[in-house]
């Protein structure tokens, strides 16, 4: 600026202006409605309309919900309680089975602690396998847990589950021993020194079945949430391992590997799960001896795992597929071989692109075990179709059991979605 | 083991049809318990109460059996079955016999080779309507739409019997009965239909069920028995027999409560005694202690007070005997004599 100009001008400011609040019609929870709400006529119109739908939806559910009965024993008593034309919902039926719709009918009540400390030890053993910062040296229960778990459930000797985890430790000893003269070797000399270890475990067991019993307890008494529960958890971490077997068999160059595993794969895919249910249920009694107590939920098992096995498998391809040819090349290169380069190179990046797909399954098995209802398993969905609303108490209250049912599946199945995402948050190094 | 298991099972597959049918008797009593096929839970005859006991009507005949082959009504197995279970669950031997309010009819009875012992509840198919509709009888529903259970036998009876009628109708395919209860209550079809039983359990769960009638036509038969394998008729003439026991203390008025009195010592009435085992042999020709029946009868009553205890006019469900009472009274009750 000039001299010359110094006097024409009246006034010159000095200092910056403080920051000014914004006018008063720019700010605030108003200004938020009207730029997101009411921004022109239409929006206006959809927005009133939204409104005007949430209210006939709460005004019907939450009276409902909120003026439900909680105290009654029988459908007729709680429409008494109610009232003429009352809205409240029958929750008694909720508080009055609730160890039903929990643990199945013939669970024996006294026994009720077992499977949920069982539950409870769930949450410590998968802490270390799911959440990186907890301390490595929880493995251990991760380990013992399922031993553990299947001896608070079914009960029996506590000698059982210890000689199933000696067999399973030796056999990992056996196979780390050898592992240095070829895997196969050690792994099949691992298997047979388990498979050894377990019929020595036999005899032992069946000459002193005492030792620390637990009430044994049938596979057929088991049942409400507690059952689907047990089959999600089992056949989800049954069928991931596996499922990774058979996707990387079915990338083998070895044609007899590849091809069991593509017929299985594609056989398994091609066949709904309720069939192979009643292949499990149905079928293999008729091949049976009268009498075999070959267990009906180790039968399902079996088969959910083998189903959701095969789905992984294709989800853990496509995340094979999706890495770039270099990646194999660059481990072949560095001289790993095949386990090495698979277990340090390609699968950590492939399971980390499949981990969406995975939960996807994850969570679509989990609902699915609700299917074992149709073989007369009385899991959740099977308590209420069948025990509960068939009693003459209770026949006729839908909506409250069956929300019941959808609010236990929603917290497992959102809690599962929500941390799928936490973890591809976590396993996020690429810059996108 | 599991697999050596498996193998011998295999092998065995060709025998077990035949070895596993001649003994049931045996294998029961060997056993020590029933393992009787119900079903998953039908209101009235068969479902597990807040303590997780059995209980109905169906059930009932379980305990019978039970408690006449091994005098312990409680020892029974019951092995819930679904209507596509049943029948494997029974031919395989998982279970000795099914009370699953089974209709008897000609293909299951030959083509899947088994035996009906006996009915133990008359159904049939009925119509329900409200009260507000003013009709009395099914002939009167020209025009009608009617809610009806697609895939069943219900449909094609439903057919049957408008066109044997001359009349028009309207079906509303529906899934379920809980499906079709909601449906009707909102006043989609103006009558639904369904086994008479299924239309009284349904009406029973109304807010006012006094507002709906069930119309007097049954347009279909439906007998419900207890059935078992074929080619062991043994132990088909056991649970033949205990039902009959069960019919036949009603008719001479033997009942829960006078049947240890009436079994003490031998009475006025030959049939009682005989049925009682305080004369004759009867136990001795069917294989059984001499008080078989007296156990049969103990377990629950005889066939009316389980009707009564289970789905009678005092239950919610409130059945009238109708073709279910004795013949003495104007039903289809008939045990054969005993003797």
């Amino acid at each position: 600026m000039s001299d010359t100009h110094a006097e024409s001008v009246a006034y010159v400011r000095e200092t910056f202006v403080g920051e000014q609040p914004p006018p008063a019609q720019e700010t605030g929870a108003l200004i938020w409605l009207r730029k997101n709400l009411f921004s022109n006529w239409f929006y206006s119109i959809l927005t009133l309309l939204a409104l005007y739908v949430i209210y006939v939806l709460l005004s019907g559910f939450l009276p409902w919900l909120l003026g439900g009965v909680w105290e009654a024993s029988s459908i007729r008593e709680c429409r008494e309680i109610a009232g003429e034309g009352a809205a409240g919902g029958c929750f008694a039926v909720l508080s009055e089975r609730w160890n039903q719709l929990l643990f199945g009918f013939s669970y024996p009540s006294e026994a009720y602690w077992r499977p949920t400390l069982a539950l409870v030890l769930l949450a410590v053993a998968a802490a270390p396998v799911l959440f990186p910062k907890v301390p490595r040296a929880l493995l251990i229960v991760t380990l013992i847990y399922p031993f553990a778990a299947y001896y608070l459930i079914w009960g029996g000797t506590i000698l059982i589950a210890v000689m199933a985890l000696l067999g399973v430790i030796v056999g990992y000893i056996v196979y780390s021993r050898l592992v240095d003269r070829g895997f196969a070797l050690g792994f099949f000399a691992g298997v047979a020194a388990a498979i050894i270890v377990w019929q020595i475990g036999g005899f032992i067991t069946a000459a002193a079945p005492n030792v620390l019993a637990l009430t044994e307890i049938q596979s057929r008494d088991m049942g409400g949430f507690m059952l689907n529960l047990i089959l999600g958890v089992v056949c989800v971490s049954l069928s991931l391992p596996i499922g990774i077997v058979l996707a990387l068999g079915r990338q083998s160059s070895l044609p007899i590997i590849k091809w069991i595993c593509v017929v299985f794969i594609e056989f398994i895919r091609g066949v709904p799960l309720i069939t192979l249910l009643f292949v499990a249920n149905v079928v293999l009694a008729y091949f049976l001896p009268p009498g075999t107590n070959f267990d009906l939920i180790l039968r399902v098992i079996i088969m959910i795992t083998m189903f959701a096995s095969a789905y992984i498998a294709e989800v853990i391809r496509g995340g094979l597929a999706a890495l770039p040819r270099g990646q194999y090349e660059g481990a072949e290169s560095l001289g790993l071989d095949y386990a090495q380069s698979m277990r340090l190179i390609i699968l950590p990046q492939a399971l980390k692109i499949s981990i969406p797909g995975i939960v996807n399954v994850a969570v679509g098995l989990f609902k699915d075990t609700t299917l074992v209802s149709i073989i007369s398993m009385f899991d959740l969905v099977g308590m209420i179709r069948g025990p509960i609303l068939a009693s003459q108490d209770w026949n006729g209250v839908y909506w409250e059991l069956y929300g019941f049912a959808a609010f236990l599946f929603f917290i497992v199945c959102y809690g599962i979605s929500q941390y799928s995402q936490w973890l591809e948050r976590q396993l996020a190094t690429d810059h996108r | 083991m599991k697999k050596t298991v498996f193998l011998g099972a295999l092998a065995a597959t060709g025998l077990m049809a035949g070895a596993a049918a001649a003994q049931t008797l045996e294998d029961v009593q060997s056993r020590g318990t029933l393992n009787c096929g119900v079903t998953t839970g039908l209101v009235g005859f068969a479902a597990p109460n807040a303590n997780g006991e059995w209980e109905g009507f169906d059930v009932a005949l379980c305990r019978a059996v039970a408690a006449a082959v091994l005098g312990d009504p409680t020892a029974v197995e019951f092995v819930p079955t679904t209507g596509k279970t049943r029948f494997t669950a029974l031919a395989s031997g998982e279970i000795d016999m099914l009370a699953r309010n089974t209709t008897w009819t000609f293909s299951r009875d030959n083509d899947l080779k088994f035996e009906f012992t006996g009915i133990n509840y008359y159904d049939g198919q009925g119509f329900m309507v409200p009260k507000g509709l003013g009709v009395t009888s099914a002939k009167d529903l020209d025009g009608a739409t009617v809610c009806v259970q697609t895939g069943t036998t219900t449909e094609l009876n439903l057919a049957d019997f408008f066109r044997k009628n001359n009349i028009s109708y309207e079906p509303v395919p529906i899934e379920t009965n809980a499906e079709a209860q909601q449906q009707y209550l909102a006043g989609a079809c103006d009558a639904y239909t369904t086994d008479a039983s299924g239309l009284a359990a349904t009406r029973a769960t109304f807010e006012a069920p006094a507002d709906h009638v069930i119309l007097p036509e049954i347009i279909s038969k439906e007998p419900l028995g207890p059935l078992v394998r074929h080619g062991d008729n043994e132990w088909g003439d056991i649970v033949r027999w205990t039902l009959n026991a069960l019919i036949a203390a009603e008719e001479l008025g033997v009942s829960s409560a006078n049947v240890s009195d009436m079994a003490s010592a031998a009475g006025d009435s030959p049939e009682i005694n005989r049925l009682l085992g305080t004369e004759g042999n009867l136990g001795e020709m069917i294989g059984l202690e001499s008080d078989w029946a007296v156990q049969a009868i103990s377990a629950g009553g005889n066939y009316g007070e389980l009707f009564e205890k289970n789905i009678g006019e005092n239950t919610p469900i409130g059945l009238a005997r109708g073709l279910n009472a004795q013949w003495t009274e104007g039903g289809l009750l008939y045990s054969p004599p005993f003797r």
